[in-house]
């Protein structure tokens, strides 16, 4: 059933760590071409740190990230710029520069990377901002948006230069159950369309269901990935308790230890 | 328009050509690899087309096509938007099936009306009016932040201020200690300048020995308190302004007022206390660093035994001139604080905002001592001090 994909992302022994503090360790997974990979866990688990990590945001103490085969993490700096330039991230809180227009935040890296002229620039910035649902809002400032429509202009820019991954820190934080429906099937669409990788990290069940094709699970007790793979099979088959309480708002684990006890 | 778009030809960047079939069928073709580094091909060739005898249909043949992006998308969007205006219909089954989706989540949600009103600059004259009415108000902000601190400063009189001793010690810390290696490398450059400049003056007419009545006078009377509040202008007030505009933006003040806590009480109060308390005392430590500057060019360069230079000072500075620097200082540190506190409340809630406010402090700061530095100068006059 399932077709062995390539690998796009692989994780290989990663760990964190803050000076003595090893937040996570022996992370290895692979994220393969046109997943959805959701990287879950409970709060304070390390999921965005992870992402950080992915990005080149923060070092690993141990393991190397890999882009299509090429090693990031033992990269030269010009290197990891070129690999980057593949990757589109879309932060919580979406990041955007408050001292620049819609057109101009998502313009910046088109104008940075690209031979195009401003105009032209202009004119992709506006594509990628119908493409998420806020044509005509190209003259606004971010602090003019409702949170719905940062996350929006995040992603527009985040696809600016039509990068073949997409990291989500996040997505539906802060947004209604509408928006945050919305917005995953907008990354449903992107995924189909652009053919793109996507990478999300999140702990928000609903969207894990309907969009996560992969996953790994952070463990926060034993400090390293408890369980992979598509999420509903994690939630019916999981041998973890961990896991399955988690992916079912924690009445499943309880039932066990009630039912173990009696 | 070439119309030569054939798939054989080998072709760097993305081309599109149109040909009309025998039932009047405009078919685009598109050829060879359409990417962004390749700079966006113009519609407008094929737009003209459609505008000169509308074609009963508009088909793609992709066949030709080496990878795309948003170039693709773009230029698409572009031609099938003044289709669908003229009501031709447009066939999109030759397009890949990734470019037709992007196309139709393009179009999904329609352009706000209004949204993209383009602000029309007014008129000089509405210009000149916008100034003053903008100058007004912020006077009116001002004169009504001075009147909420008052009344903080009322409740801090009736003992019923509500802030942390622990902040306002760690404030003083902050704006006292912290500022000396500053405060004394400005005052002691001041006072040796002064004697500089004025030695070279006062020898011409064989009088060098004065410079310590004027190294002595300048910094004690007036320099020690004004380039001391200059400094603290530059290095607290703008802190002041940044951490209450950073506040703002991570809501800090909002939680303060919810919780019943004045923002004033809490934050403003301890940091006009620390500078006010702080700057006399570091108008008197500049003062004596001015003397001392004075002294090293005047004993160094110009040769006046130390005893000679400091006896001067000695009988030329009094109490009173020295009372009356020091009660300066103490105001320019309160304008100080009031500046940082006042532009660091009115912040927006965004970075550039932020860096708005610092900015803002520090003129308004500056602006404020030389305004008090005048009126000082004037009253003391008058008053024979």
């Amino acid at each position: 059933m399932m077709v062995e994909k390539e690998a796009h992302i692989a994780v290989r022994d990663v760990t964190m760590a803050f000076g003595s503090f090893v937040l996570m360790h022996d992370l290895d997974f692979t994220v393969r071409h046109n997943d959805i990979f959701i990287i879950m866990g409970a709060s304070g688990s390390g999921k965005s740190t992870l992402l950080r990590h992915m990005v080149g945001l923060n070092e690993p103490v141990h393991g190397e990230v890999f882009y299509g085969g090429a090693n990031f993490t033992r990269a030269e700096p010009v290197e990891r710029k070129r690999l980057l330039r593949g990757v589109g991230i879309l932060y919580q809180g979406g990041a955007l520069f408050s001292s620049m227009t819609l057109a101009e935040n998502v313009g910046l890296p088109l104008a940075e990377y690209t031979s195009l002229t401003p105009a032209e620039v202009l004119e992709i910035a506006s594509l990628k901002l119908a493409l998420v649902g806020l044509k005509g809002f190209e003259d606004f400032y971010p602090s003019q948006l409702s949170g719905g429509m940062v996350k929006r202009a995040g992603l527009a820019r985040a696809m600016a230069l039509d990068p073949k991954i997409l990291f989500f820190d996040e997505p539906s934080a802060g947004l209604d159950p509408i928006s945050s429906r919305l917005l995953d099937d907008l990354i449903l669409e992107l995924r189909e369309s652009l053919d793109a990788t996507i990478v999300i990290v999140t702990h928000e069940l609903a969207s894990i269901f309907a969009i996560g094709t992969n996953s790994v699970f952070l463990d926060v007790e034993t400090r390293t990935i408890a369980a992979s793979g598509p999420p509903q099979e994690l939630r019916d088959h999981c041998d973890n308790p961990r896991v399955r309480r988690f992916l079912t708002r924690g009445t499943n684990g309880q039932i066990e230890r009630s039912s173990a006890r009696g | 328009m070439l119309a030569d778009g054939g798939s054989e030809r080998l072709v760097e960047r993305g081309e599109a050509s149109a040909s009309r079939s025998a039932d009047g069928t405009l078919v685009i073709r598109l050829a060879g690899p359409w990417h962004l580094q390749g700079g966006l091909p113009s519609p407008e060739g094929l737009q003209q087309e459609l505008h000169g005898q509308p074609p009963s249909r508009v088909a793609f043949d992709a066949t030709a096509l080496r990878g795309w992006d948003s170039s693709l998308v773009n230029f698409l969007v572009h031609v099938v938007e003044p289709c669908q205006e003229r009501g031709v219909p447009v066939d999109q089954e030759g397009l890949p099936s990734g470019v037709r989706r992007l196309i139709a989540l393009a179009e999904a949600v329609p352009e706000r009306k209004g949204a993209r009103a383009k602000a029309v600059p007014p008129p000089i004259l509405d210009r000149i009016g916008l100034v003053w009415i903008r100058g007004i108000e912020s006077l009116t902000a001002i004169l009504s932040f001075l009147g909420d601190v008052t009344r903080a400063l009322g409740q801090l009189v009736r003992g019923r201020a509500r802030y942390r001793s622990v902040d306002l010690l760690l404030l003083i810390q902050q704006a006292g200690a912290e500022a000396l290696p500053i405060v004394t490398l400005i005052s002691f450059l001041v006072g040796s300048i002064f004697a500089f400049v004025g030695a070279v003056q006062l020898q011409k007419f064989g009088a060098g020995v004065y410079v310590a009545d004027l190294v002595g006078i300048a910094m004690v009377r007036e320099m020690g308190a004004v380039m001391t509040g200059i400094v603290l202008a530059g290095r607290t007030g703008a802190a002041y302004a940044a951490q209450l505009g950073t506040m703002k933006v991570t809501q800090e003040t909002d939680a303060l007022t919810t919780m019943g806590l004045s923002p004033l009480e809490f934050l403003v109060l301890p940091r006009m206390i620390a500078l006010g308390l702080m700057m006399p005392l570091l108008c008197l430590y500049a003062d004596g660093v001015g003397i001392m500057g004075g002294a090293a060019v005047a004993v160094g360069m110009l040769h006046i035994p130390p005893v000679t230079y400091f006896g001067r000072i000695e009988s030329s500075v009094d109490l009173t001139m020295l009372s009356g620097g020091v009660f300066k200082a103490a105001v320019y540190g309160v304008l100080v604080a009031f500046s940082g506190c006042l532009r660091g409340l009115q912040s927006g809630a965004s970075a550039s905002a932020v860096g708005d406010a610092a900015t803002s402090a520090v003129v308004t700061s500056i602006v404020l001592i030389i305004t008090a530095c005048g009126i000082f100068a004037v009253t003391f006059y008058i008053l024979g001090i």
